[in-house]
């Protein structure tokens, strides 16, 4: 692959995450279909697309949950499709954020975000809690440690499980529709965790339809439908111009679809 | 067995549903009288008792097996991938993270299995072996009274069978109200 670094204008990148035309396909349905994309050190990456389009399958591809059929994820300079036995270790590299949490349900929220650590790591138990009560104060769910996620809220289940992946101080962190399941009032909590993150330069590539979240963070988006890049830019580009008519017309949708949801909750306040 | 079933591949799965199906479909008296007289006059004179031992667990080896089998479905694929995410080998999470909710999902069921099993050793009795059924047969032999001795030998099963159903039907309840939230 050559140096892996790159120099624009005066600036120098590093790629932490290259994807190279991964495929995959479920029985005989090609779910994704020939995607490449690069994602630089301390950005956050904005995917977006209709559902369907192969964009959480996309996510279980890059850290190798369900490795591509074809194609290859690198990890800076690690071939991830050439790691053998030790695709768990790099796979632990990268944090998960789920839809529907994915919680483990028989524990509490501490021990959620410890286990990681002690069990894939084995880091000693004291060190293990320190550092998940760490993540947590992070997410600002540390009152809640005791907890079992039965008894959260959806926002709080949610940030529980940032800290779940941030325990493991990931290179890059991979959400999956993180705000999908969440009712409207819950959804600022998450998302406005997910923007301290960027702010922090966290690595991180987002499955969402939050554009005001793209707005805010993303240094590039990538619009996919059907299995396949669609068009690519910054947010820029996406809310002024957009190029294809078929990126044009989800966004019209999308922001249908949130002024409606606005009305709706102008009407519900009176 | 169970495991094998979920998580094994398409080799481990036909093998163990068949497994499954063929020992759920033999009654456990035709088991019994197979390891008692089949096994001991063929192939190794070993004790009564163990070959009826034998001939119930395999018998309940197929039930308890898809009992475990249907706790770990319950658990949902979810709770792999997260527990994978983190860079869990496959066995790490099912060791970690499936098993133990499993297990929670699984105890009811599996004590009124466990219950069955008491019960049926009731069944050695046909081939000699000395146990619970047998002994009040002396009894009822010595003392010509049919009644008393069976209706003691009657509470005594439901004294050892009750409390194992109970404590772990309640246990069940307790556990699984606090991790799915109903």
């Amino acid at each position: 692959m050559g140096p892996r670094k790159e120099a624009i204008g005066d600036r120098h990148l590093t790629k932490v995450v290259s994807v190279r035309d991964v495929w995959k396909s479920y029985g005989k349905v090609d779910v994704v279909r020939g995607v490449s994309f690069d994602v630089e050190e301390g950005t956050t990456t904005v995917i977006f697309g209709p559902s369907g389009a192969g964009k959480s399958t996309l996510l279980r591809c890059i850290n190798m949950l369900h490795p591509p059929d074809r194609g290859t994820v690198f990890l800076r300079d690690i071939d991830l499709m050439r790691t053998g036995n030790k695709m768990n270790y790099y796979r632990s590299k990268f944090g998960m954020v789920f839809q529907h949490f994915n919680l483990f349900s028989h524990m509490t929220v501490l021990d959620n975000v410890m286990t990681g650590p002690k069990i894939v790591k084995k880091i000693p138990h004291d060190q293990a809690k320190a550092i998940a009560l760490q993540a947590l104060a992070k997410v600002r769910m540390k009152d809640w440690c005791n907890h079992y996620p039965s008894q959260l809220s959806g926002g709080q289940k949610q940030r529980a499980g940032i800290a779940r992946a941030l325990a493991m101080d990931p290179e890059v962190i991979l959400f999956d529709e993180p705000t999908s399941a969440l009712d409207p009032e819950l959804i600022g909590e998450v998302l406005q965790t997910m923007l301290d993150l960027a702010k922090e330069k966290k690595t991180m590539i987002c499955v969402t339809h939050e554009m005001g979240f793209a707005k805010a963070v993303a240094s590039e988006m990538i619009f996919i439908d059907e299995g396949a890049v669609v068009e690519t830019g910054s947010p820029e580009h996406f809310f002024t111009s957009p190029k294809s008519e078929r990126t044009k017309r989800f966004l019209n949708r999308l922001t249908e679809l949130y002024g409606r949801h606005e009305n709706r909750q102008k009407e519900g306040s009176c | 067995m169970a495991i094998l079933r979920v998580y094994g591949g398409r080799a481990g799965q036909l093998f163990v549903s068949a497994y499954e199906r063929v020992l759920r479909s033999i009654p456990p008296l035709v088991l019994i009288f197979l390891f008692y007289f089949g096994i001991r006059t063929t192939v190794l004179e070993i004790p009564g008792f163990f070959a009826v031992a034998l001939a119930l667990g395999l018998c309940s080896s197929g039930y308890q097996s898809q009992i475990f089998r249907g706790a770990l479905e319950s658990v949902g694929s979810g709770q792999m991938d997260a527990a994978r995410s983190l860079g869990m080998s496959r066995l790490e999470a099912i060791r970690s993270v499936i098993a133990p909710q499993a297990l929670r999902f699984a105890l009811p069921s599996w004590a009124n299995e466990l219950a069955t099993m008491i019960k049926d050793t009731s069944l050695a009795f046909v081939v000699g072996v000395a146990e619970l059924m047998r002994r009040t047969d002396y009894v009822r032999a010595a003392t010509f009274d049919p009644v008393v001795p069976f209706l003691l030998v009657a509470g005594i099963y439901f004294a050892i069978v009750f409390p194992i159903t109970r404590i772990a039907g309640t246990w069940g309840q307790e556990r699984k109200r606090l991790v799915t939230g109903t």
